[in-house]
Order: structure tokens, then sequence, then C-alpha cells
């Protein structure tokens, strides 16, 4: 039961409010916007990418979004797993494969501009086929890179290491695929499953899965 | 204000080289230098705006040059 003083200082608190509950009500409102766009505006930006192929094509989209990131000064970590380790080699040796994969334009970076234009239409069993044809594919999607001004791998790779974005690898790969941690750059952070990341991931503002 | 201005060209680069090099050689700036880039990427236009808005450099100007882009920094 409420005693005297308690049924006093209630009645007074509901008859505050009563009278000045719209004007609290809007200070409240207006203070709290402003704080939380201040503890907002003060919070780095973090974002955690699981890359997880390893070839030349895939390759880009997780090196470019992590080195874009560390140069707006978000936290960047990445984590290497399956044939994404690939991307951590000490001599990176990825490769394009056409094979499946449709969506890939076919056409030859030399030559005059509408014979550049042409999309080879090379049917499925011709890739698979000829002896080479991968090697062949990512030599000219080499010379495709470098006639635009795009990134190496290797280049964007460098600005991530020197930009001290977080590269961690999943141990259970290098054990399940039979590698030495020495087959990868040292820069590999840690080396970590997948307990260990997803606290990281859960923190992050942004999490891709590549 | 130092009125210095350093120069960088990022002619020929695409995405996102302009802006990686860019944040590279804002590192070696004073705050209150300016750094001066020409590109030729279009995509840099709408980049280096929001790369300014999200490092807190100010953007002084953006313009274009013909084929060629030149932007202006203001290192924060």
């Amino acid at each position: 039961m409420p005693n005297a003083a308690e049924k006093l200082s209630g009645g007074i608190a509901s008859e505050l409010l009563q009278q000045h509950g719209a004007a609290l009500d809007a200070w409240f409102d207006d203070r709290f916007a402003r704080k939380l766009k201040e503890v907002e505006e003060s919070k780095t930006p973090s974002l955690a990418i699981i890359a997880t192929k390893g070839t030349m094509d895939w390759a880009y989209p997780p090196f470019i979004l992590a080195s874009t990131a560390s140069a707006l000064g978000w936290d960047v970590s990445v984590f290497f797993t399956f044939y994404g380790l690939e991307l951590l080699r000490k001599e990176l040796h990825l490769e394009v494969s056409p094979l499946g994969n449709p969506g890939m334009p076919m056409k030859l970076p030399f030559g005059p501009k509408w014979f550049q234009g042409i999309n080879w239409n090379i049917p499925n069993a011709v890739m698979a086929g000829v002896p080479g044809f991968e090697k062949l594919a990512t030599s000219l999607m080499k010379k495709t890179v470098r006639n635009n001004g795009v990134a190496t791998i290797q280049e964007l790779r460098d600005v991530c290491v020197g930009a001290g974005v977080n590269l961690v690898a999943c141990q259970m790969t290098v054990d399940l695929f039979g590698y030495k941690r020495d087959d990868f750059i040292p820069e590999v952070k840690d080396w970590i499953g997948a307990a260990s990341f997803l606290p990281i991931a859960q923190k992050s503002d942004v999490c891709l899965f590549i | 204000m130092s009125g210095t201005t350093q120069e960088l060209d990022a002619r020929g680069l695409n995405c996102p080289l302009p802006i990686l090099r860019a944040k590279k050689a804002l590192n070696g700036l004073q705050p209150g230098q300016t750094l001066r880039i020409r590109a030729t990427d279009p995509g840099a236009v709408k980049d280096f705006d929001a790369f300014c808005k999200s490092t807190g450099n100010e953007l002084l100007s953006s313009e274009q040059n013909g084929g060629e882009y030149v932007f202006q920094i203001r290192k924060h």
C-alpha cells in the first residue's frame, strides 16, 4: 500500500504531466533526436566481408569494397574461407573461367573498335574441350583490365594491407585442403573459425557474403 | 590556412583507383592544404562527392573540362 507521501508526490507528478506533458514530450523527442544524431556521426562505420571465391573475377568485389571502405575511414574485416583463401596467397595465381558462366562477355581486347565490340558466342563444348582455354580467357581478361585502367587484384590487396584492413583466414580450410600457413601473406592477422568471425560480423554495420 | 596545392593525375584510372590514390595523397597533406585531382572516370564525380561527405574533407570544386574532370579537395 502506498503511504500518504507517495500518494501526494504521485498526485503532483500526474498533475505536472497533465499540465506540461506535451511540452515535456516535445523536449524529450528533440533532445533524443539530437543525441542520436551525435552518436551516429561520431561512430566509425564498419564493414565485414566473407570472401569465398578463388577466381580472378570474384576476387574484385571483396578487394574493391574493402579498399574503398578503408579509404572512407571505415573499420574493415575480411574473412577468407574455402576458395577465398586463394586471394591471400603470396603469389596470386587467379584465373577466370568462362565455362558455365553465360554472363561473362567474350570480347577481344585488341583490334579496331567494331572488332572489340563483338561478343563471341563460343559453345560450352569448345570451352571445355580446348586445352588452355581458361589460360587464354584469363590473359584476355587481364589485358581488358589494363586497357580500362582498372586496378589489378595485387594492387587492391596492397592497399588493403597498407590500410591495416583486418585480413583473417579460415583455419578449417587450411586443414581441409592441406595448405600451410606459410603459403599465405604474413599480413594475415589471425587464423580463425566461424565462432570467432561471427561476433565481428555481428558488430559490423555492413556485412557481405561474396 | 595554407595555400599549398598538390596535384594528382588520376586520368585513365577506373573505379575505385581515383579514390584510393586521392586518399593516399591526402594522407601526406597537412589539414587545410588542397589536393587537385584530374580524372577521366565519369563515376568519379559522384564518388568524390560521397568520399568527401564521409571523410569530412571539403570538396571545394568539381568541374568538367572536355572529357576530363577536375576536383579540388581541402584536407580536414
